[in-house]
């Protein structure tokens, strides 16, 4: 199956975010962009260097906030959760490489509503592959894929960034 | 006493953690490293992750704590557990039959994790081998043995100021004999592969066995002080001293407190630390203590990081690998 260029996608998502940032606006008015470690952050960081590099860039490190923490524990080698400081009452562009079950989508948020009250979370991801577990949907997708059962999607970087289908035979060896 | 197998579970990942002794270097970088991420969740609006939501912790202590203890309960609730404190009269003699009544009767209250403080060194060991499989135990100072968070908060410390270890000159000043956070620390330090671990103490408050331990000995202060990157400070035991160890509090002072005289021996940059409580005016003069160099207050902060990493680990080691 032929995988679309990252790049390309970047670039669908950066046209799709553009309308939320209107140029008459201050930064510290304007989305704050928050990627999900790791490969939402490398997506997050791109787009935030063609839009709005004035603005703070977040970063959400959600393994505390996992599910199925006590199953897959900790990882102490992702870079830990950056936010900047006050996310009350403003709009977040939450940024995540796949979408998939939607379980860390849902913990990125708890976790962000433990930082403060954002007024809109609005959610952007490269690829939905579907087969969602919880009820949650993206406001912009660049690329929605359909992978045979046991496949995944995964995105390597920060330099080049790649994306590669993996059996989940491989993965677990 | 081996605690190592009962430490750690067949994948190597931490399920007890009762003493540094017996673990590896791996281990003790990951706890650093794990903590590192959890001192930004004190500076957000909520000091809350969900990793231990829905788990009970019981911190038992059978020997007074205020700092240890607190940090303990702040990391549990940081961590969003449930928690019992008990604080188990000091005077009565708890021991064999009755400790392990002790651990029935919570064990039939669904504890998943226990922290415990006790006079007897092996105790928490002795814990840990009789409760259920799935239940944890962490050591907070068992007799004069190891008190292992105690010395990862103060490899953190360390770390944060002085990055890497294989550089440094660490002395660790005072009463060795009845200090289970010496024998923490030294462990710790040799994990690491500290450069020089220094000793300082009167002949009377060294163990027999610290040679053994891969460390300098020095029994004058000021010659043990010469260049070094660290000062640990120990807290004179009063409680623990039987016999004629010491002439006087004073003659202690005048001879093994660190005063600022005695610390312009150590590098220009070095950091003076102190577990505590402190004896002002005993091992260390006020002055020092409130100094530019002294970073104990920090260690009492930085505890509370290294408490929620050690039962993250604990909790989170059945993990694999992540993955979407």
């Amino acid at each position: 199956m032929a995988l679309p260029s990252v790049e390309t996608l970047i670039e669908k998502l950066i046209q799709a975010l553009k309308p939320y940032f209107p140029s008459n606006l201050p930064p510290v008015e304007q989305p704050i962009i928050i990627g999900i470690e790791t490969g939402g952050y490398w997506i997050a960081d791109a787009i935030h260097r063609a839009i709005a590099p004035e603005t703070d860039l977040g970063r959400l490190n959600i393994t505390f906030y996992r599910d199925d923490f006590t199953k897959i524990g900790l990882h102490p080698t992702v870079k830990p959760s950056n936010l900047p400081t006050d996310i009350d009452d403003r709009t977040i562009i939450l940024v995540d490489d796949v979408l998939h079950s939607g379980r860390t989508v849902r913990a990125a948020m708890n976790e962000i509503f433990d930082y403060g009250r954002p007024q809109r979370i609005i959610l952007a991801i490269l690829i939905d592959r579907g087969e969602r577990e919880i009820p949650i949907q993206a406001d912009i997708v660049a690329e929605t894929i359909q992978l045979e059962p046991g496949n995944h999607i995964k995105l390597d970087g920060p330099e080049p960034l790649q994306l590669t289908i993996k059996s989940k035979i491989d993965h677990v060896s | 006493m081996s605690a190592n197998n009962l430490q750690l579970d067949d994948n190597g990942k931490l399920q007890h953690f009762l003493s540094i002794e017996g673990l590896n270097q791996q281990i003790l970088t990951e706890i650093l490293d794990t903590a590192e991420s959890f001192t930004s969740v004190t500076d957000r609006v909520i000091k809350k992750v969900p990793i231990l939501r829905g788990k009970t912790v019981a911190n038992l202590f059978f020997e007074a704590s205020t700092r240890t203890r607190s940090t303990f309960e702040l990391a549990e609730q940081r961590l969003s557990a449930d928690i019992l404190s008990l604080n188990v009269d000091t005077s009565a003699t708890v021991k064999g039959e009755s400790l392990l009544d002790t651990i029935h009767n919570l064990e039939a209250m669904q504890i998943d994790m226990f922290v415990i403080r006790h006079k007897d060194s092996g105790s928490a060991h002795f814990f840990a081998q009789h409760v259920r499989p799935g239940v944890s135990v962490l050591n907070a100072g068992d007799g004069q043995h190891e008190h292992p968070t105690q010395a990862m908060l103060d490899m953190f410390t360390i770390r944060h100021h002085k990055q890497d270890f294989t550089r440094l000159r660490v002395a660790i000043v005072g009463d060795i004999m009845h200090s289970r956070v010496a024998r923490s620390q030294i462990h710790a330090l040799n994990l690491l592969n500290t450069a020089e671990v220094r000793v300082i103490a009167p002949k009377t408050l060294l163990p027999i066995d610290t040679e053994s331990l891969g460390v300098q000995l020095y029994d004058d202060l000021e010659q043990g002080l010469l260049d070094v990157d660290v000062v640990i400070m120990l807290r004179l035991q009063k409680e623990r001293m039987r016999g004629a160890l010491l002439p006087s509090e004073k003659e202690y002072f005048n001879q093994f407190g660190l005063t600022q005289d005695r610390l312009r021996r150590a590098k220009p940059d070095a950091i003076v630390m102190h577990p505590g409580p402190a004896n002002r005016g005993v091992e260390i003069e006020s002055s020092v203590m409130d100094g530019n160099q002294s970073v104990i207050l920090q260690q009492v902060g930085f505890g509370i990081s290294v408490r929620m990493a050690v039962m993250s680990m604990i909790v989170g080691r059945s993990g694999l690998q992540a993955g979407e």
